[in-house]
């Protein structure tokens, strides 16, 4: 049901993990609905992205879309950033299935999300971005039950 | 890496017993008469379904008149709600059922429901077993039908069927169960539990698939479903599917010689896999009943983590499994068995089925709890729920 490239990526994800101090972090999805994206950027002084790192708590497509969007915006301006769209994310994929498609939304969002959270920070605006609709704060998420 | 496939999706499907495909064979190429011919080549189908008829009348203690072959499953259970329906309209068009039943049942509660019939869902508990004291409740003067499954495809429950069969026989109610996960894996006796229609489905027991039956005690008025011959006593019409019949008894005969060695085998296997999930990997549930519950089902719920991702590297390792999320299913909801047994839904969305048949050997069941280990931590290291939960607990 997945193509060769979407395989790759779910079963070697790039960029997985957390940056410390990281310059713009978005959180997006909700844990209703199965998926959820953490992005973390570290942008330099130049708004060049550094580096870029994720977490993701969902299905094949979530976790390839996650770690695709990090390759594509990583080492881009902010401004270039913002043109990786989920389109691009899907045809980097080599497409996705059709219930899969709100995954690479998904990807897109939580990038948005993280430079919100950057341009929040340094108070500056980035053409083109809006205010994320499915941002999750910390300590926002429904508390988490034990066992 | 074993270089074998691992089965453990057997709610799923079964792979087909050698002794079926074997008495089924010859009804492909040398007895491929119709049975309605009068004909000695007829003749051999006919004698041939007789047989099947029997072994799988006395397999649930019923009488061979009462056994209607059907193509599966779904068509029994359609054909069981949908006909009674129909024929007790007068008496009255409200039925009960569960909240956890299989899609043939409440799909098909949902059409009737556009026919102006009324439907009752009862509540189960954590578990999965089904609140008595509420479908008590639920009994109404016009209710003509209860439908109960014997046993839960997901978490594996097996119901109270005996005390429902009584409840439903007290207030004069007709009975149904789904019985297509318990049929040949638990012993089944349609006079002991009041059972009036029962539905199975061949390859959920190693029989062939496209094949199954529906139970109908001799008295209950229900009429056709699929119009057409003198087939199946003129309540079921078509060429009786002669091969699938003949390998639905053999598989029948088969799995009820093997019963009581076949559960206790399967029962072992499963505490065994169950008591190394739980002790080897932290913040996971069993769902279902760990008593009343089938003997071959096995469902966790790994927390933080979703069911899909973890199909996908169990598949990587060679074991075929399955899981209530909703990326399995093209849906945004999880299962609804999940739900109704009160998992939250990020919960219900990293749950696990693995159902065993009695060729699982313990040397397969520890690769896959090693698997489901590793996987399991790696899906975690990737998820930001746990990242959160572990910065919130301080753990590390």
């Amino acid at each position: 049901m997945y193509s060769e490239k979407v395989m790759d990526h779910f079963n070697n994800p790039r960029n997985v993990g957390e940056i410390e101090n990281a310059s713009g972090v978005g959180t997006v999805g909700n844990a209703k609905c199965g998926d959820i994206m953490r992005i973390y950027l570290d942008i330099d002084e130049n708004q060049v992205i550094r580096d870029c790192k994720f977490k993701t708590f969902g299905c094949g497509a979530a976790v390839a879309t996650s770690s695709m969007a990090t390759e594509l915006v990583k080492g881009k301006t902010i401004q270039e950033a913002m043109e990786v769209t989920n389109k691009a994310v899907m045809e980097a994929l080599d497409g996705l299935p059709p219930v899969k498609v709100h995954c690479s939304l998904l990807a897109e969002e939580a990038i948005h999300a993280a430079l919100w959270d950057y341009a929040q920070k340094n108070n500056i605006t980035i053409e083109g971005l809006e205010k994320p609709k499915s941002d999750i704060h910390e300590g926002e998420e429904a508390e988490q039950e034990e066992y | 890496m074993m270089d074998k496939i691992i089965y453990l999706d057997n709610a799923a499907t079964t792979k087909t017993a050698k002794e079926a495909v074997d008495a089924m064979l010859p009804f492909f190429t040398e007895h491929y008469g119709n049975a309605s011919s009068i004909y000695s080549l007829g003749a051999e189908s006919k004698k041939a379904m007789t047989q099947a008829r029997e072994i799988i009348a006395e397999s649930i203690g019923a009488t061979p008149a009462e056994i209607y072959f059907t193509a599966g499953g779904s068509e029994s259970d359609n054909w069981a709600l949908v006909a009674t329906a129909e024929a007790y309209a007068s008496k009255g068009k409200h039925i009960i059922t569960s909240r956890i039943e299989h899609h043939a049942i409440l799909h098909t509660c949902d059409y009737l429901k556009t026919r102006g019939y009324e439907i009752t869902y009862v509540d189960v508990d954590e578990n999965g077993v089904i609140k008595l004291d509420e479908l008590k409740k639920a009994i109404r003067p016009d209710t003509i039908l209860i439908s109960v499954m014997f046993a839960n495809n997901e978490i594996g429950t097996i119901q109270p069927i005996k005390e429902i069969g009584e409840i439903a026989k007290e207030h004069g109610i007709l009975f149904h169960t789904d019985a297509v996960q318990a049929y040949g894996h638990v012993p089944i006796n349609v006079d002991e539990d009041h059972i009036d229609m029962l539905s199975t489905s061949g390859h959920k027991i190693n029989g062939p698939k496209g094949i199954g039956f529906l139970y109908i005690r001799k008295g209950v008025k229900i009429r056709s479903f699929i119009h057409g011959g003198q087939q199946e006593r003129s309540r079921r019409a078509g060429t009786e599917n002669i091969p699938g019949i003949v390998g639905y008894g053999a598989a029948v005969k088969k799995a009820f010689e093997s019963l009581t060695e076949r559960m206790n085998k399967e029962t072992r296997l499963r505490d065994y896999l169950i008591g190394r999930i739980e002790k080897e990997i932290p913040y996971c549930r069993l769902n279902g009943d760990r008593v009343k519950r089938l003997p071959n089902n096995v469902n966790f719920s790994f927390q933080f983590i979703e069911g899909e991702s973890l199909l996908i590297m169990l598949d990587m390792k060679g074991i075929c499994a399955s899981s209530g999320s909703a990326c399995t299913s093209g849906s945004l909801d999880p299962s609804h068995v999940l739900l109704a047994i009160g998992l939250p839904h990020e919960i219900a969305h990293g749950s696990l089925r693995l159902t065993l048949s009695e060729e699982n050997t313990k040397e397969e069941i520890d690769y896959v709890v090693d698997s489901i280990k590793e996987i399991v931590n790696k899906l975690r290291s990737m998820s930001p729920l746990y990242e959160d939960f572990v910065k919130k607990n301080k753990l590390d």
